[in-house]
């Protein structure tokens, strides 16, 4: 990481409304390359309205979101996928009518080729190979074949992550990712990502549970009411008052 | 000019009508997400039962009335709900829309087979006196239609509005889930909105009996048009549906005079391709979005 | 392995069918067929990739009216065949794109203008089509002295497509697209999250959808030998949605039971004077509430008690 260089995700006076409500106000946040950031905030205050709208799920209503120094601003949630953004969601959203394998296999075959390649290329053994690996890091072996409405709520967590990493992206955002989630689990999903941000991959991590985010991220960015409150180490964010007031205050 | 204004008076009277069967039909849609194919049939049996009650049977007609809304919002509603939509509502859309595909079919056969192929006349309910305004003559039917509709349609828009019973509605059709959990009971609601449809229906069907005369078949040009109504109005707002509906009526009664046959139904097809291209949540619709 | 055999039993019967068969009996099976090839495409639209699809007699009408249009001017069944499946094509992608902006309700609301206005075409364009006169006489396929005009030559040439199409679609399904398209149905925002261009792959369930549609109508042609307007009303596009529902959408099975059911019924069903259509729509009704899921249950359920194996297609 060296000062100076291009931030990876450049977020800039994002804005979004819905109809009268306003759930984002000139929100700006960057990314630099093998960050672990943390985006805490009260319940509605815009974080997964933020993912939204970086993702493409939303159309911001203002502002430029900018990935790798090019702008994705608008983009359909499928070109920003291929440009290596990846995400899990608060709300569990897998393929239920599909196996744990298939689920994953779906989550690597529209990344990279064309169409047409993907019509006629059947032989999907690196992918697959990808997969069961992936599998056996998330101890979740013995339900490859299962279908994804089989498994229980923390192995659908689980699932989804894995399925946030299939593709090999540049930009991993984890939407509340220990939600529900028993302490086990939770320490060896923080474990997970501590490693694979030691190998370079990028997060940012929306959650509630302070002891991980505090834990786990090195900079930390606190949204309340659909606007930045507070931005900087665990420490600093810890300290802020503005911060416990929005948590707790009136 | 009178023609202009004739015309005008003839096409919201027919279009109030659709207006009713598309108001019902979008009732269905947003309380349940039921797309009632028979909706036309649904419109059929009570101007049949009409028949038997006033024509057949000579009962005063306001008792043929109530009788033909009681049998209409028990059968059409009260049965059809009970024996079709709670086994098949689970399934999704499209079991449910077979379902209704089959009895719009079983409803229209049998019809057919167990009572009459033939068209049977219908006495105007209103009379059919023309009305001069200076140059321009309506006719007392038309006016009437258009007051009688309104009534209704006015008063279901404060039953919606002003009631518990109609707030439980829009809760519902708004967020099934949420309403169920701040305690209405949605299942007995979406029956009353299928008695409530039915009974709409029954309205409708009194009131187009006497201009499209009573068969078996009338069913499926009704029924269109309740679908044109809705998707051009808006799905998602009762306004719409009432728009929708007068402003089908309108058009069609128009092209009717100005257009030639073989033209005039592509003319509404266009107006309908168009509204789907340019504002595709209909005219007085609102856009859904995903997250 | 027990679907391969049933498979192969299916093909075999076919095979023989017109040894046993008379006439008229033959004529119920071939038009099967041809409904079978029509139903396989309107499922991978609607059963596969979850697009609601009313207007598929249109693009059937496609098929027939190339093949009955240009027949008289000695052009080759398959060329016209080729033509027609060609105007389908790019007409389903036409129709993939309100698929686009639009759902459910309202994207069945523009298929279903679709259909009325291919109807109206047909019956106003008159030079082209004939209008409501239709045009009658449409030739038979013939490969030099080989003529498919007798009725069981005819037969084992729509046989020989039926299995060019049961074949590609299996082809297709079991492929990245096939699970692109179960992606979409199950979860369309999550598939786009997953990198699946809903534009390319609906505007594709579509016009696949409308192609195979397309051989449908062609082979339709010749086999009733006489078409007009009439029979590609919304009616017809109807008849298909049942067969496939009936079936059991989204299964590969799906449009074989389907179309069987729903051709085959209302002959069987004939001796009842009149009575038939009531029965027939009582049946419906019955068949949606007993087996939403479609008939491919039953089927399901015989396989399972010979030991059968997995759902067919599955990409793992």
């Amino acid at each position: 990481m060296t000062p100076g260089a291009a931030p990876l995700l450049d977020v800039r006076d994002l804005s979004k409304h819905f109809y009268r409500l306003s759930a984002l106000t000139g929100v700006s946040v960057t990314v630099e390359p093998g960050e672990l950031l943390g985006l805490i905030g009260p319940n509605g205050s815009g974080k997964t309205t933020l993912f939204n709208c970086v993702t493409g799920v939303l159309q911001p209503s203002l502002g430029r979101v900018a990935f790798k120094g090019e702008d994705i601003t608008g983009l359909t949630p499928d070109h920003v996928y291929r440009r290596g953004v990846s995400r899990t969601f608060q709300l569990i959203q897998l393929f239920s009518e599909m196996t744990v394998l298939e689920n994953l296999l779906m989550a690597a075959q529209e990344r990279r080729g064309t169409m047409l390649r993907r019509l006629f290329r059947r032989a999907e053994s690196e992918e697959r190979e990808r997969a069961l690996r992936l599998l056996d890091f998330l101890k979740l072996t013995h339900v490859t074949n299962n279908l994804a409405s089989d498994l229980s709520y923390g192995q659908q967590k689980l699932l989804d992550f894995g399925m946030a990493l299939m593709p090999e992206p540049e930009i991993v955002l984890l939407d509340e990712p220990m939600a529900g989630l028993n302490p086990t689990i939770i320490r060896s999903l923080v474990e997970h990502i501590r490693e694979l941000n030691a190998r370079g991959y990028t997060f940012v991590v929306i959650e509630h549970n302070m002891e991980v985010v505090m834990s786990l991220c090195r900079r930390i960015v606190v949204l309340s009411q659909g606007e930045k409150i507070a931005e900087g180490a665990p420490s600093e964010i810890h300290a802020n008052a503005r911060v416990m007031d929005a948590y707790f205050g009136g | 000019m009178t023609d202009v204004v004739q015309l005008f008076v003839a096409g919201v009277s027919i279009g109030a009508i659709y207006a009713m069967a598309a108001i019902g039909f979008v009732l269905l849609w947003q309380t349940s997400n039921t797309i009632n194919f028979a909706q036309g049939e649904f419109v059929v049996v009570p101007a049949f039962a009409m028949v038997l009650f006033f024509v057949v049977w000579k009962l005063p007609f306001a008792a043929a009335f109530l009788a033909t809304v009681l049998v209409s919002t028990v059968l059409l509603g009260l049965v059809v709900k009970e024996a079709l939509v709670n086994r098949l509502l689970k399934m999704g859309v499209l079991p449910l829309v077979i379902a209704t595909i089959g009895l719009s079919l079983l409803i229209r056969y049998s019809l057919q087979q167990f009572w009459t192929p033939l068209a049977l006349p219908f006495p105007a309910v209103f009379s059919r006196e023309p009305i001069r305004l200076g140059t321009i003559i309506l006719s007392w039917e038309e006016l009437m239609n258009v007051l009688f509709a309104g009534v209704v349609i006015g008063l279901l828009h404060l039953f919606i509005t002003r009631t518990k019973l109609g707030w439980a509605m829009q809760a519902v059709a708004q967020n099934r889930n949420l309403a169920s959990v701040l305690g209405i009971r949605v299942s007995r609601l979406v029956t009353m909105t299928f008695m409530l449809n039915a009974a709409l229906t029954a309205v409708a069907a009194v009131l187009i009996a006497p201009i499209y005369l009573v068969k078996y078949d009338i069913g499926v040009a009704i029924g269109l048009k309740a679908f044109y109504a809705a998707i051009i109005g808006g799905f998602n707002q009762i306004r719409g549906a009432l728009l929708g509906g007068l402003l089908v009526g309108v058009v069609e009664t128009f092209s009717a005079a100005y257009i030639s046959s073989h033209f005039r139904d592509a003319f509404a097809l266009v107006i309908l391709i168009a509204v789907l291209l340019l504002k595709p949540e209909g005219l007085w619709g609102e856009k859904e979005e995903w997250a | 392995m027990r679907r391969w055999l049933a498979l192969a039993a299916g093909v075999g019967i076919c095979a023989l069918a017109p040894l046993v068969l008379e006439q008229y009996k033959l004529y119920i099976l071939s038009l099967t067929l041809v409904y079978l090839i029509l139903a396989i495409g309107l499922n991978l639209t609607l059963g596969y990739a979850g697009q609601i699809s009313l207007c598929h007699a249109a693009f059937m009408s496609f098929g027939s009216y190339a093949v009955a249009v240009l027949a008289p001017y000695g052009v080759p069944f398959e060329i016209g065949l080729i033509v027609g499946v060609t105007l389908a094509f790019g007409w389903g992608l036409v129709l993939g794109f309100p698929a686009l902006k639009v759902k459910h309700h309202y994207l069945a609301m523009v298929t279903l203008a679709f259909n009325i206005i291919a109807f109206l075409v047909i019956r106003n364009w008159e030079s082209l089509t004939g209008g409501s006169y239709g045009i009658s006489n449409i030739a038979r396929p013939a490969w030099g002295r080989l003529s498919f005009q007798s009725d069981r030559a005819y037969y084992f040439y729509i046989l020989g497509w039926t299995a060019v199409v049961v074949a590609s679609a299996y082809w297709i399904l079991t492929s990245r697209w096939g699970r692109a398209f179960r992606a979409i149905r199950e979860n369309e925002m999550r598939a786009a999250v997953v990198g699946v261009s809903l534009r390319n792959y609906k505007l594709m369930a579509f016009a696949i959808g409308a192609a195979y549609a397309g051989v449908g109508g062609a082979l339709f042609a010749p086999l009733v030998a006489y078409i007009d307007p009439g029979a590609f009303t919304l009616d017809r596009s109807i008849q298909f949605l049942m067969m496939v529902v009936m079936g059991g959408l989204g299964r590969f099975e799906g449009p074989f039971i389907g179309a069987a059911v729903v051709t085959i019924l209302p002959e069987a069903l004939r001796g009842s004077e009149g009575l038939y259509l009531i029965i027939y729509s009582l049946a419906v009704i019955l068949m949606m509430l007993f087996m939403p899921k479609g008939l491919v249950g039953i089927w399901d359920g015989a396989v399972g008690w010979l030991g059968g194996g997995k759902e067919v297609p599955s990409t793992s």
